[in-house]
């Protein structure tokens, strides 16, 4: 069974039309990324994914159509900018999310320990720096063991090291078994998928491994692959 | 019972940053009382107009208060994100407004029970029904301010139109609503424009309870109407958020 399947996606905001009949499959157990300029359709097709953005045509996650109650506490959300309270504690964004999440408490320590946040639980989430603050947002994410992480841009303005540090930990969680949609606008990123899918003008230009698409393109890096599919179909 | 915990999780959540927030404390509970000391300041040769008027002003600060306070906050989860993210969990919408409600609920509370009693027993302001009462119709107000304050974030954009909304929504209220000039006074056209609004109800019921030595069934019906007016606000609160746009 796919992790995501669309079908003739189509999503409108505002009478004009995002996203134009998208078809794309995501694997269970892979890193896949979604690869896009700004304003490509990479958020809305994350939002449609996650259950807040209103569709047309097929999009099955998990197996239940998107948007499905019972998908909620199967799907980690991370938006692009870090959606914690910056008034909170770290521990506070994270007891508040259990509850909401009905994960009990303990789950709270591992994820915190998960994004490697243990010696800031105290400190208010305004007075982190912005890695950090994503982190916590990765942590909420990680509540409730989800069988599938959808992450927006959860890299944006981190340091090397830091960003690396989180590309270890998503493989971590891919070899865990979870799914992980991450989209980026960086096109180093996406060497560090399995998976790809490119997407520009609200039209996908490749969904299938990495490998794959460097074969086809007769390409050495994703960037290239990327204009030399934008060029023409091969 | 998740929802209940969710309900209480998210009104614990929201005492939460407001008790990191101590200067908006402070001025939630001083600021009402200080303009209180004020108003009997200035009428300080004249205690039969202080008497008309505060008890008007005891349902009318924590009302506007309330309002300006609630709809900024809700604003806020809105425009900050996270309101996306808990429409993408579990928790109902009726989970985070009973939650907001709640929370802004117990400091409402808290504020109308200190401006009453510094009113009462400092400012000497004349009680003639049970002082309990008063602070009844206090909390009550208060609810209101919370109630049209989440209603009203949900037209809002930015903080900047949210502020604007107390001009537009709530000084047409004080105007009308008996506070200067007694209902039976009014035009007709106002005064039957007056029955329709939540305010003038509970400022009846305050001015009601100064001057009757027993409450009487019109103060009950006051507190009524104003309790339908909070539920039905809350109501359309929760219509107003949306889990997918």
């Amino acid at each position: 069974m796919n992790a995501i399947k669309a079908q003739k996606l189509i999503v409108q905001k505002a009478k004009s039309e995002i996203l134009h009949s998208l078809d794309m499959t995501v694997q269970p157990g892979t890193i896949t990324g979604l690869i896009g300029p700004s304003g490509s359709g990479k958020t809305t097709l994350m939002r449609a994914i996650v259950g807040v953005q209103k569709y047309k045509g097929e999009l099955l996650v998990l197996g239940s159509p998107a948007g499905s109650i019972s998908l909620r506490p199967r799907i980690g959300y991370v938006t692009q900018s870090p959606a914690v309270y910056d008034d909170l504690t770290v521990k506070q964004n994270i007891h508040y999310f259990a509850h909401v999440a009905g994960v009990p408490r303990s789950e709270a320590d591992v994820v915190v320990t998960a994004v490697q946040l243990e010696d800031r639980q105290d400190q208010l989430v305004r007075s982190l720096s912005g890695g950090q603050r994503a982190r916590v947002s990765l942590a909420v994410a990680l509540l409730g063991n989800p069988d599938m992480l959808v992450l927006d841009e959860p890299t944006v303005g981190l340091d090397p090291i830091l960003r690396n540090e989180l590309w270890d930990q998503f493989a971590e969680l891919a070899r865990q078994g979870k799914t992980l949609l991450i989209s980026s606008h960086v096109m180093d990123e996406a060497e560090r998928c399995s998976e790809l899918a490119l997407i520009r003008d609200g039209r996908l230009l490749w969904s299938d491994s990495r490998q794959k698409l460097l074969e086809k393109t007769k390409t050495g890096s994703v960037g290239d692959a990327f204009i030399a599919m934008i060029r023409g179909p091969v | 019972m998740y929802h209940l915990r969710a309900t209480g999780a998210t009104a614990y959540r929201i005492v939460q940053q407001l008790l990191h927030d101590k200067r908006t404390i402070v001025l939630m509970f001083l600021a009402p009382t200080i303009l209180m000391a004020l108003l009997a300041w200035v009428f300080s040769n004249n205690a039969r107009i202080f008497n008309s008027i505060a008890p008007a002003l005891l349902g009318v600060f924590p009302f506007v208060i309330m309002f300006l306070i609630t709809s900024i906050t809700t604003l806020r989860e809105r425009t900050g994100g996270t309101l996306e993210r808990l429409m993408a969990m579990r928790i109902s919408k009726v989970d985070i407004i009973v939650g907001y409600a709640l929370a802004f609920g117990i400091f409402g509370i808290i504020q109308s029970v200190i401006t009453s009693s510094v009113a009462i027993y400092w400012l000497n302001m004349d009680v003639a029904g049970p002082q309990w009462f008063v602070v009844v119709v206090a909390i009550a107000d208060t609810l209101l301010g919370v109630a049209l304050g989440l209603l009203a974030s949900a037209f809002a954009r930015t903080e900047f139109q949210a502020v604007q909304f107390m001009p537009a929504f709530i000084f047409p209220q004080l105007i009308v609503c008996g506070l200067f000039v007694p209902l039976a006074q009014l035009p007709d056209a106002l005064n039957a424009a007056a029955y329709w609004l939540p305010l003038t109800y509970a400022v009846d019921a305050l001015n009601g309870v100064v001057t009757n030595a027993n409450i009487t069934s019109n103060m009950w019906r006051d507190i009524w109407v104003v309790c339908c007016f909070i539920v039905a606000a809350l109501a359309c609160a929760s219509l107003t958020l949306r889990r997918r746009s």
